[in-house]
């Protein structure tokens, strides 16, 4: 069950279209996994096909936004609540979207200001 | 008294447990451990019970139903911890979205360890518990509970 | 038009195992839209990685989940493992599977029952669990604990399985599928259960690609997709997926079913083909780098993403569940249902909310 990381980082404004010809190619839509780094966030698409995964990677500042592709992939929407609610990052035009009311937590966006130490 | 003692009605309410807890405490009531034999019900409705079960710990979210839950339950009764989270956090207590146990937001009376706590320890849990149920009744009938009509001030 | 009514379902609900909730806009008797929110038992387990060193977590990620517990455990030692290159013993492979397979065994058969129990068959939901019993302590005597047992860790396992204690368990299971027959049969075949499971939810294969389904549930509408398939040790001992083609509840039911079946028999062959030597190697790295690990969970594939940064405190842990992924697929399967089979569908994906939200 080791699989390779197949990693391919991306320009923010490429992603919708990357994600229409994935989609367009068969490709399954795994997971989007956020992640906090000192420039800003590291936004992580893996893709399935025939049990090998590819991985695609945008950085986004500080302040910055993406766009969603849940026109291409609606499941995308559970990922894309999630990141807008635990770590602040505006996702735009989410097919459902929630208004960061998908998780509810103690504090808002616990994830934005990265490690507590 | 004997009337709650012999046949206590529980009601289980799954905080923000792992579902081992969770598990276990229905485990209880199939045909292995088989809590019904002591008279133990589980209900759904709050107005019904005498025992309280909680599992796992109590987020911002989930603080109100447990209460609630409480609130609604007629005068005497118990609340019994099942699981270290619910007893206070557990392996979750430094996550940002725990309170920590459920004695946080209401008094508990029995708190059974274990993660997950087992069948056994859960069974013994609510039987710990009819005493406590009992002395609390006796004390309701002596008039030394403020609140023995009833009333939602707990202690 | 028919006037359209919102009725709120769960979180807490008699016929809920766990707290989902689900805002249903009705027309008349029928489902038109469903929309879910979760948010109820989050706990923010993820970020336990700044305070728990590396080979600390696996004791937190098994507690994502208390049904598939072994699996998450497994799951992050796996992406532990990928991260610092550790190859473990085969020894430790074979036991890894031997108990991962038991606990599919025990996941289908808690969620047969519950299943029972949603269509309003009691006594048959007793019986399941009755069943369940003989797994749970079967962990017991091999591990300590009854659905929650920590015996994975990175680089291999905590305990052996005597010899003797292998036959056992392939005696036991051997046993257990007489038992588990006479139960099946009633799902299979009995007129009433058939009447609430045939032709209710159904999702074809081309929608459950387009909603990235995984798990029992894609395997329900026809989508091959397990992750079991390319790992040597299943691969040597001769697994094959199970995939049915209707995708309503009734071909979800059999998926388990089957794979009840089949998770049996690898548990038998695990414990005839066990290989000897040693089930731990030592483990000195400080893990660097990123990896994601991929393992099929009861409930479907599982991803578990890590980010080391050269010191013994991950920099980031991820854990993508398979219900998080197949809850679009469960907005798919209500659209057009009865509010009265609203139960059986959300529990024939096998919903694990303490899983989803973590």
């Amino acid at each position: 069950m080791y699989l390779d990381f197949n990693l391919k980082t991306i320009e923010p404004a490429e992603l919708v279209d990357t994600a229409r010809t994935l989609k367009a190619e068969g490709y399954r839509m795994v997971q989007i996994c956020a992640n906090k780094i000192p420039e800003g966030y590291e936004l992580t698409y893996s893709f399935d096909k025939d049990l090998e995964l590819y991985n695609y990677r945008v950085i986004l500042p500080e302040d910055g936004e993406i766009e969603s592709i849940t026109d291409s992939y609606f499941a995308a929407f559970v990922y894309e609540n999630e990141i807008k609610d635990l770590f602040g990052i505006k996702v735009n035009h989410i097919a459902l979207d929630f208004q960061g009311n998908f998780f509810i937590t103690n504090e808002p966006t616990p994830w934005k200001k990265g490690k507590s130490e | 008294m004997s009337s709650i003692t012999k046949s206590p009605w529980v009601i289980h309410y799954d905080g923000s447990s792992c579902n081992g807890c969770d598990i276990e405490v229905l485990a209880c009531l199939t045909p292995m451990y088989d809590a019904e034999r002591f008279g133990i019900i589980n209900t759904g409705n709050p107005k019904h019970a005498d025992i309280f079960l909680v599992t796992g710990g109590v987020n911002e979210q989930n603080k109100n139903v447990v209460k609630q839950i409480y609130e609604q339950m007629p005068e005497p009764k118990v609340v019994v911890a099942v699981g270290i989270c619910a007893c206070s956090g557990g392996i979750f207590a430094d996550c940002y979205n725990i309170l920590g146990g459920v004695d946080t937001v209401i008094p508990v009376d029995v708190y059974v360890p274990g993660c997950a706590a087992r069948p056994e320890a859960i069974i013994d849990g609510i039987v710990q518990g009819l005493g406590v149920l009992a002395e609390k009744k006796a004390k309701m009938d002596r008039g030394e509970l403020p609140c023995a009509d009833g009333c939602s001030c707990s202690k | 038009m028919a006037k359209q009514t919102v009725i709120p379902f769960g979180p807490q609900h008699p016929v809920l195992p766990e707290p989902v909730h689900l805002d249903l806009v009705l027309e008349d008797e029928t489902v038109v839209q469903a929309i879910p929110s979760i948010g109820f038992v989050h706990r923010g387990l993820e970020k336990l990685v700044e305070t728990k060193e590396y080979t600390e977590l696996m004791y937190v990620t098994e507690r994502i989940c208390g049904i598939c517990a072994f699996g998450h455990n497994w799951g992050y030692c796996l992406a532990a493992e990928g991260l610092m290159k550790i190859q473990i013993p085969e020894r430790a492979e074979m036991l890894r599977t031997l108990w991962h397979e038991l606990s599919r065994v025990h996941s289908h058969l808690l969620w047969l029952g519950l299943l029972a129990d949603a269509f309003g068959f009691e006594s048959l939901f007793q019986h399941c669990w009755r069943v369940r019993e003989r797994v749970l302590d079967l962990f017991e005597a091999t591990t300590g604990g009854r659905v929650i047992f920590s015996v994975c860790k990175v680089g291999g396992v905590h305990r052996d399985i005597e010899p003797e204690m292998l036959q056992k368990i392939a005696a036991t299971v051997e046993g257990m599928k007489k038992e588990t027959k006479e139960l099946c049969d009633v799902f299979v075949n009995d007129y009433s259960v058939k009447n609430r499971l045939v032709g209710v939810g159904t999702v074809t294969k081309e929608q459950a690609a387009d909603l990235c389904a995984v798990g029992p549930t894609s395997r329900g509408s026809g989508i091959p997709s397990d992750m079991r398939s390319f790992n040597p040790t299943y691969q040597k001992l001769g697994f094959e997926p199970v995939v049915e083609e209707a995708g309503d509840c009734y071909a979800r039911t059999m998926v388990r079913i089957r794979e009840l079946y089949q998770s049996m028999d690898l548990v038998i062959a695990a414990c005839n083909n066990m290989p000897e030597g040693d089930i731990a190697v030592p483990v000195k790295a400080k893990p660097e780098g990123e990896f994601m690990a991929r393992l099929e969970q009861p409930r479907g594939e599982a991803i578990y993403y890590l980010k080391g940064n050269g010191t013994k405190f991950l920099e980031r842990m991820r854990i993508r569940t398979p219900t998080n992924i197949n809850i679009p697929f469960l907005v798919k399967a209500l659209e057009g249902c009865d509010l009265a089979d609203v139960p059986v569908i959300v529990l024939s994906i096998d919903p694990c909310i303490s899983c989803t939200e973590r």
